[in-house]
């Protein structure tokens, strides 16, 4: 056996995971096919770097977990780049971590680390000129360098150098592993890492937590999505100068996170999760509360998105800008929003599935998107929809499950020798972590993947040959994460 | 001399006021309470007072432009009827000193901003001056045909066009309305052409150009800036009221146009996306258009039967 198949939360025993030498691990990744879920390395001891790779099945719901040893002098391989080109952004950061180098990679350059030495990609001729934009920037956002080349108003090539926001996150984690820590990873989905931390602490061990407390993660995953995407749907409104939009999604948004508020005295749903369980309880109250809310929630964004969408001058702004076609996603792995804004339908809450999903009977309703920031605008509305109807059926839900406790703070020890897969689908797409730990149960390697990772090179193609004043308008359509790239 | 006084003190305060009621508008729209319709001129008081930071790239010309802006749009101010239907100084073809005067202004606004070598605001520059060079000539069409009409090449022929036109009377005025309310869109960077609210500095077009200035020389610019969306709001009101008005309704009138132009364009900026860069150019040729139509009208009128 070369893959071994396990599932999502599942453990598997380190020493299970087959270990190729890595030229045949390169022919039976790209005898498989299929989608990079994580590909990272770690130390072996004795100089020797073990490299893990972790594909989805997407369409069976399986991860197929392999590995292959570098020996102490082993510094390079032929790149699988070359043939998979979504394996380029983690071939990279494998390089920049081990300097076992992929030979033939095409676009070898720094990730995270080591900028100042960032090559830039540049054209020559008189009329091209260069725009520096970054790394601080106008708006109260993170740093990121966009280096365009540009022939008078049209982008030929944009070049994202980010980096900037690295703090040694994995490290941290193997090293004092906390809630706390895993919330503040990505400050715009503090639910998803939260959750996706506590699912691997429970499976790594043997915690079982009540549907309730499920019930409650669910319920602030869904309550996060729609308030981020409410809100980028107002940030898209502003971006394009129209200024009712900008503030009737505005007002919205903060209707959903002051709910969250309510629910656990944080309006990101920080301290909400916890390994066990969560935190809070919802009483029934708070819940009629809630859904008083939500039913308005859904009115004012029905009303703006028609609004809007009927609105000639900003359809003219949405359509056809920042195009990034299905057979690009493809191509370069994009995951999450973005990818089905292109076409391609990956969501993890339904590729693979938790049981309560079929209980709650929520189903997958494709979406038809042609990778314009006008399909992430649309996609952003179905998402919201979709939400509040989960929304609706786990807070009809909660109000049955009254007496059941929502936190189990036993004392649990960590299995040995262990490898557990994460994914939970956060706003942005798949985030994805993955724990092992070494023979005496501790914490040897934790592993953090968040969307924003695979996608900024989608935004990247996405505004070439458009304006250069549309970029703004097409990176707020993704708006991806700096601090969840630069971990 | 005591129209002139009032004029004077008009033109200190209008202009502040007219962004205010702008601003008041938009928050009106967007459901918020929104800032005294007075903020533009505590934020003019308030940058005033400060000192200001100048790059170490620039020369004399960035350091020079604040003072050229507002002196030539103050200077350009005397040559346009305001609240009385008279310009402090009336001469024939006031118009080409005004035009001009603001020009030189505007040269200046674009030398500084390249003289800063950044790169965004030689893009804003270069934005600028293409939109301004098809702006232009739509301007000298309206004005020329409506002096020629009248035959009277001062400014005062705005107010006459009524009794010069006959039949005519009314399409002109209100082809010559729109095509200068265009303008105040393009010269006064609002939306739909530029958006004085953003901080994306990749899209902004006037904004973009002064993002070096800070402190006074800021304040200077913004003025200026305001004056000369003020100005080309009198002449609006000018066309629009006949010169047969007593002297103080004809004020009182006045006043209540530049209210209504603010509040007009402050609902604009609420219920409309900005046009997409590459398309602005096909708002721009709207005022063109305009202005073309009120020429023919002219035209009709003089020569036709």
């Amino acid at each position: 056996m070369n893959w071994i198949k396990t599932k999502n939360n599942s453990k598997l025993n380190l020493k299970d995971i087959p270990c190729l030498k890595i030229h045949e691990l390169r022919e039976e990744i790209i005898h498989e096919n299929k989608r990079p879920v994580a590909f990272f390395g770690k130390d072996w001891g004795n100089g020797e770097v073990k490299l893990f790779i972790v594909l989805a099945d997407d369409k069976n719901g399986e991860l197929l977990v392999s590995s292959a040893l570098f020996k102490k002098g082993e510094t390079f391989y032929e790149s699988i780049t070359k043939d998979i080109p979504s394996f380029h952004i983690f071939e990279r950061e494998f390089y920049e971590d081990f300097k076992i180098e992929p030979l033939h990679h095409p676009w070898l350059k720094p990730v995270r680390k080591n900028q100042k030495e960032y090559p830039f990609f540049e054209m020559e001729g008189e009329e091209v000129h260069q725009v520096a934009v970054g790394p601080i920037h106008a708006g109260v956002i993170e740093p990121g360098h966009f280096r365009f080349m540009c022939n008078g108003e049209t982008v030929y090539h944009l070049e994202i150098m980010l980096g900037y926001q690295h703090k040694g996150v994995e490290e941290l984690m193997v090293k004092n592993p906390s809630n706390q820590l895993a919330e503040s990873i990505v400050g715009d989905s503090v639910i998803a890492y939260n959750t996706a931390y506590s699912q691997a602490m429970e499976t790594l061990r043997g915690i079982k937590i009540s549907d309730k407390a499920k019930l409650i993660r669910m319920l602030a995953l869904e309550m996060e999505r729609a308030a981020i995407h409410i809100g980028d749907m107002g940030a898209v409104a502003g971006d394009i100068a129209y200024a009712m939009g900008a503030a009737v999604f505005g007002v919205t948004r903060t209707l959903v996170i002051n709910t969250m508020l309510e629910f656990c005295g944080s309006r990101f749903g920080r301290g909400l999760v916890n390994v066990g369980g969560v935190n809070f309880d919802i009483d029934e109250e708070k819940i009629q509360r809630a859904q008083q809310t939500f039913k308005k929630v859904e009115k004012d964004v029905d009303r703006m998105t028609k609004t809007m969408l009927k609105n000639a001058s900003v359809m003219s702004r949405l359509e056809k800008t920042g195009t990034v076609s299905t057979e690009k996603a493809l191509e370069i792995g994009l995951v999450g929003m973005a990818a089905k804004a292109s076409g391609v339908d990956l969501d993890s809450r339904f590729d693979f599935p938790d049981e309560l999903m079929n209980t709650l009977q929520i189903v997958r309703k494709p979406f038809k998107g042609v990778g314009d920031v006008n399909s992430r605008f649309k996609l952003r509305y179905k998402e919201i929809k979709e939400s509040l109807s989960i929304i609706r059926k786990i807070l009809e839900e909660l109000k049955s499950l009254k007496d059941e406790p929502v936190l189990d703070n036993g004392y649990y020890l960590n299995q040995k020798d262990a490898f557990v897969i994460s994914i939970v689908e956060g706003w942005r797409g798949e985030v994805v972590h993955i724990a092992m730990t070494d023979n005496t149960g501790a914490l040897s390697r934790y592993k953090i993947k968040d969307p924003s990772f695979n996608n900024w090179y989608g935004l990247a193609l996405a505004v070439r040959n458009n304006g250069i004043s549309d970029f703004p308008l097409c990176n707020k359509s993704f708006n991806l994460s700096y601090s969840g790239n630069d971990l | 001399m005591l129209t002139q006084i009032l004029n004077l003190i008009i033109l200190l305060f209008v202009p502040f006021l007219m962004m205010g009621i702008i601003k008041k508008t938009k928050a009106f729209w967007a459901g918020k309470k929104g800032a005294s319709v007075f903020q533009p001129i505590f934020d003019f008081v308030r940058l005033i007072k400060k000192d200001f930071v100048i790059s170490n790239t620039t020369s004399v010309v960035f350091k020079i432009t604040p003072i050229i802006s507002i002196a030539t749009a103050i200077a350009a101010a005397l040559f346009v009827p305001l609240a009385f239907g008279k310009a402090v100084i009336n001469i024939p073809a006031g118009i080409i000193v005004f035009a001009y005067t603001l020009g030189l202004g505007k040269f200046f606004a674009l030398i500084s901003a390249m003289d800063t070598g950044s790169s965004f605001e030689g893009m804003g520059a270069s934005r600028e001056a293409s939109f301004t060079t098809i702006v232009e000539p739509a301007f000298f069409t309206v004005i020329a045909s409506i002096m020629a009409l009248t035959g009277n090449y001062t400014f005062d022929s705005l107010t006459q066009i009524l009794d010069n036109a006959g039949n005519y009377g009314v399409l002109i005025i209100i082809f010559a309305v729109v095509a200068l309310f265009l303008m105040i869109l393009i010269e006064g960077s609002r939306v739909p052409v530029d958006d004085p609210a953003t901080h994306l500095e990749l899209t902004m077009i006037h904004e973009v150009m002064i993002l070096d200035n800070s402190g006074s020389d800021l304040a200077l610019i913004m003025w200026a800036n305001s004056i000369k969306m003020f100005l080309i709001s009198s002449l609006i009101a000018n066309i629009l009221l006949p010169q047969t008005l007593e002297t103080y309704t004809f004020a009182g009138l006045y006043l209540l146009i530049m209210f209504a132009i603010s509040v007009i364009i402050g609902t604009i900026e609420s219920g409309m996306a900005r046009i997409r860069m590459s398309h602005v150019f096909e708002f721009v040729f709207i005022m063109s258009s305009l202005a073309l139509v009120v020429l023919s009208l002219v035209v009709a009128r003089m020569f036709g039967g």
